[in-house]
């Protein structure tokens, strides 16, 4: 399973999402959250929200879409068989409210080998109808070395 | 908060938390909801989606510091399996703060395994 460093720098055409309010709280309710901002629309406005505000990790519903193009590439090359999740960072910027619009870039930041694990890292960065950036994800997915052919 | 300040939360995935997390995240792996298929693939059985793990870190922090808006970054390294039914921690510890920012280091342990560690998150505190 050779890291195929070709792949750094590569990015995918734009994934536009709409933020719904029942999926909002579908989410909500999946993690767990307790705040009524996030579970009903009465509650996010007496809060003074136009609709649910999204938990900030909600952000893996918009950006976790965008980025399976990258996954599924066969440029990219990831042997899904032996892929860990290893790490993830998100930095957020402005809530995300239901009917924003949210468009996703997503690109192969870095493509490596080092102990014994192959590491493909992507960026995503989303940004809503209004140009703000949402959410900046870095995604680290690790693949173990396949057993000797 | 100030430096040394502590955040902790519990919670206990139950046994379909991993089906209704599938439909709420799009993530329908079949390691996280199809008993059959998690052992054949060499598991114990199903385990937890990581990122459900890293919402609960993510929610330790916003149930803390006074809502969501509050999170400004996270970022985590995934170890070992979540599993359900069985009781996962979040503590974390307030390392640092400057004027309206605080560094929190975290990590969320089950079964005395750290399946989160080395968390760090940046926190917006409220005036």
């Amino acid at each position: 399973m050779p890291a195929n460093v070709a792949a750094i720098g590569r990015s995918y055409p734009p994934d536009v999402y709409a933020v719904g309010r029942e999926k909002v709280i579908e989410y909500a309710r999946a993690v767990g959250e307790t705040d009524p901002v996030h579970l009903d629309a009465a509650g996010a406005r007496a809060a003074g929200y136009a609709d649910v505000v999204a938990p900030p990790m909600f952000a893996v519903v918009f950006a976790g879409r965008a980025i399976t193009p990258a996954l599924f590439d066969p440029e990219v090359g990831i042997d899904f068989a032996h892929l860990v999740h290893g790490r993830q960072e998100f930095r957020w910027g402005p809530l995300v409210i239901a009917g924003d619009e949210i468009t996703t870039m997503t690109t192969i930041a870095d493509v490596s080998q080092r102990a014994g694990l192959g590491w493909f890292v992507f960026t995503t960065e989303s940004v809503n109808e209004r140009g703000e950036t949402v959410a900046v994800g870095t995604w680290t997915n690790l693949v173990r070395e396949a057993e000797a052919a | 908060m100030k430096p040394g300040d502590e955040l902790e939360l519990t919670v206990t995935p139950d046994r379909y938390l991993t089906v209704r997390y599938a439909g709420a995240s799009g993530d329908f792996n079949p390691i996280h909801i199809d008993e059959e298929f998690a052992r054949e693939v060499g598991l114990p059985g199903r385990i937890l989606h990581g990122l459900w793990t890293m919402a609960q870190v993510a929610r330790a922090h916003t149930d803390a510091a006074g809502g969501p808006g509050s999170l400004r970054r996270l970022s985590v390294q995934f170890r070992g399996m979540g599993r359900l039914e069985r009781e996962i921690t979040v503590r974390g510890t307030v390392r640092e703060v400057d004027g309206d920012t605080a560094i929190v280091a975290s990590e969320a342990v089950q079964d005395g395994k750290r399946i989160i560690r080395n968390a760090e998150a940046e926190l917006r505190l409220e005036p």
